[in-house]
């Protein structure tokens, strides 16, 4: 329709002008528009990709660029799934990535629908819940270990004065059954705006009408919640359990600055691990295959659970 | 407007549910405001117990995050010339000179303002591109843009280090500000081609038809009709680069070291410092609080990569 509109325009203009008024071409626009974002993508992600592929064949350390280099095969892929430290990091991210992402789908979901009752003031509040989310997560982490001392924190003489225990008796982030738990509650205070804000856009898509005429089948407020608020729900929170399970499997700024992996490593989610392999014990081929196998793992749970999402959304 | 009434949430209900809600919000803030109280007081009321909620406000805490002090000697008392010099002196210790903080302070200004500038300028330009254009390869184009953010920081940072170091871009503002639009174009491309897609083309072909050349439409037509997505994108991309600290923390350690790998190493004499630490901590997440409350109209499409719009 708009095509055909600047079809006739460039009909009936003569040639001379006609290329005075389109000057470059359309295509020749594209490509100039196009080119430094994908040049630059190239230079700073594809690049360093394929050169990562490239070092985790070899046993290439950074700290010593002038050592000779040996072509390992895929003797590091082997070593790192024979790994059981490994595997204890793969365990300590699978238990952070449950349980934010569990309570932070029920607290989100229950304060969208909170909000959605529309009581006055409900934008206001908002923006106030909005607010620790876009903040940067590790200065407010190196802050967050203030809160969690045992004798002068906040966050232990709150739960001392509520449960009448001795504020010294316990420290979240030194102590090895509560440092799971210490991080967990610290991206649920971060992160869970997050779900909330995309479950209330859920909730204000679903048209009122659909409520009225389940009224007028006297359907009850019950039934109604389960039968059109949640499926209808559903496709919206998906969506932010993709995005924050991505952000969460990549976490490292927050959790480096609580616990530092720690005690012991009770705490060392994939990436704090792969710095300390890069960076700390430069093994640089080693650390790159370490890479290469969390990459293929994100990309491959992301799909699957992209084609889910898309399952529910046909439903 | 009387069918809301019947099926809408009762009185009640909605008292409720405002009661609940402000009492999260009331919860989540308190971490925050005990930020921005931690600044302004002594050591000695930082560390009380039971924590202080009242205190004597003090600046002690800003002044010990600006300076460098060192104990005070006998013999080199001079008198205080300043409100800053008299809150130094009287707790015996002298200022010997600023400290690192305005500094990184001001990389984390002229890093996030760089590439939010690079990356809104480069995605602006695709986006008018992806959004008008039929370009080869699309779809998979745009998705290939997306999932450069599926990627581990620390995965990419490995082959990025030794890159930076051969080319002599560790540890410089150049090297940060590429790093960072590289990050932010994959946001700013998607988010902005949402905002072009939303501007009708008839105005561009009746400029067209007008006699503007295809450049002149873009700048004089499209630009001014997108300039509140435009806005709101650039607010985004300046709070990643300001908030980024992976990167920051690997590459970076001396000249443009930005501000969050700096303060969580903020460390006083005797003991961690952390009225000061909190003081830091206040001036860098201000303006974030401010930006947020500009942008919350926006937010949602900004964290969802444009995927929801209200």
């Amino acid at each position: 329709m708009s095509e055909t509109a600047m079809d006739r325009a460039a009909r009936t203009t003569p040639p001379r002008m006609a290329r005075k008024i389109r000057g470059l071409s359309d295509r020749a626009i594209a490509w100039i528009f196009v080119a430094p974002t994908i040049f630059l993508l190239l230079a700073i992600n594809i690049f360093p990709l394929i050169w990562t592929i490239r070092l985790s064949f070899t046993d290439f350390r950074a700290n010593r660029p002038n050592a000779e280099v040996s072509w390992v095969g895929l003797r590091n892929y082997e070593r790192i799934l024979n790994d059981p430290e490994i595997w204890q990091t793969m365990q300590a991210t699978a238990h952070f990535l449950f349980w934010t992402l569990s309570f932070q789908v029920l607290i989100g979901f229950a304060l969208a629908w909170l909000i959605n009752a529309k009581f006055r003031g409900n934008n206001f509040w908002t923006t106030v819940i909005v607010l620790p989310m876009m903040l940067s997560p590790a200065v407010v982490g190196n802050f967050w270990t203030f809160l969690y001392q045992p004798q002068i924190g906040l966050f232990n003489y709150v739960v001392a004065f509520f449960s009448g225990t001795d504020p010294t008796s316990f420290s979240m982030i030194a102590e090895v059954a509560l440092a799971p738990w210490a991080i967990v509650i610290v991206d649920t205070w971060m992160w869970t705006p997050f779900v909330m804000l995309i479950c209330l856009a859920g909730l204000r898509s679903i048209p009122e009408s659909i409520y009225e005429a389940a009224e007028c089948d006297r359907a009850s407020k019950w039934r109604q919640f389960w039968t059109i608020t949640v499926p209808m729900v559903l496709p919206f929170l998906m969506l932010a359990v993709l995005f924050r399970g991505i952000e969460n499997f990549k976490m490292f700024d927050l959790v480096v600055q609580l616990t530092g992996g720690g005690p012991g490593s009770t705490t060392e989610l994939t990436s704090i691990n792969l710095k300390r392999e890069a960076f700390e014990k430069w093994r640089t081929g080693y650390a790159s295959a370490y890479a290469v196998i969390l990459f293929v793992t994100v990309f491959g749970l992301a799909s699957i659970y992209v084609k889910a999402m898309n399952k529910v959304k046909e439903r | 407007m009387s069918s809301a009434a019947v099926i809408g949430p009762s009185r009640r209900l909605k008292w409720i549910a405002g009661l609940l809600v402000v009492l999260y919000a009331l919860i989540t803030l308190v971490p925050l405001l005990w930020i921005i109280a931690t600044g302004f007081k002594t050591s000695p009321d930082s560390i009380a117990y039971p924590p202080k909620v009242f205190f004597e406000p003090s600046l002690e805490g800003y002044v010990n995050l600006f300076t460098t002090q060192t104990r005070q000697t006998a013999g080199a008392i001079a008198e205080p010339a300043t409100w800053y010099e008299r809150i130094v002196n009287g707790k015996g210790m002298v200022i010997t000179g600023p400290s690192r903080f305005g500094e990184r302070f001001m990389n984390s200004v002229i890093i996030g303002f760089g590439s939010t500038f690079l990356s809104v300028f480069l995605g602006t330009l695709s986006a008018y591109a992806f959004s008008r254009y039929r370009v080869p390869l699309k779809d998979d184009l745009m998705f290939f843009i997306l999932s450069t953010r599926m990627m581990p920081p620390i995965a990419v940072a490995i082959p990025i280090f030794l890159m930076f170091r051969s080319l002599g871009l560790s540890d410089t503002h150049a090297g940060m500000i590429l790093l960072y639009t590289a990050v932010n174009l994959s946001l700013a491309v998607w988010l902005l081609k949402g905002f072009i897609d939303e501007i009708p083309r008839e105005y561009e072909e009746a400029a067209l038809i007008d006699g503007y050349t295809r450049f002149q439409a873009f700048i004089k037509v499209v630009l001014p009709q997108a300039a509140t997505g435009i806005a709101s994108t650039a607010i985004f991309c300046l709070i990643f680069a300001w908030n980024e600290y992976a990167f920051a923390v690997l590459l970076t350690s001396g000249t443009a070291q930005t501000a969050p790998p700096f303060i969580p190493t903020i460390i006083g004499v005797g003991g961690r410092d952390w009225p000061a630490v909190a003081a830091g901590a206040t001036i860098f997440l201000v303006p974030v609080m401010v930006f947020t409350i500009v942008l919350r109209k926006h937010l949602l499409r900004g964290i969802t990569f444009g995927a929801v719009r209200k």
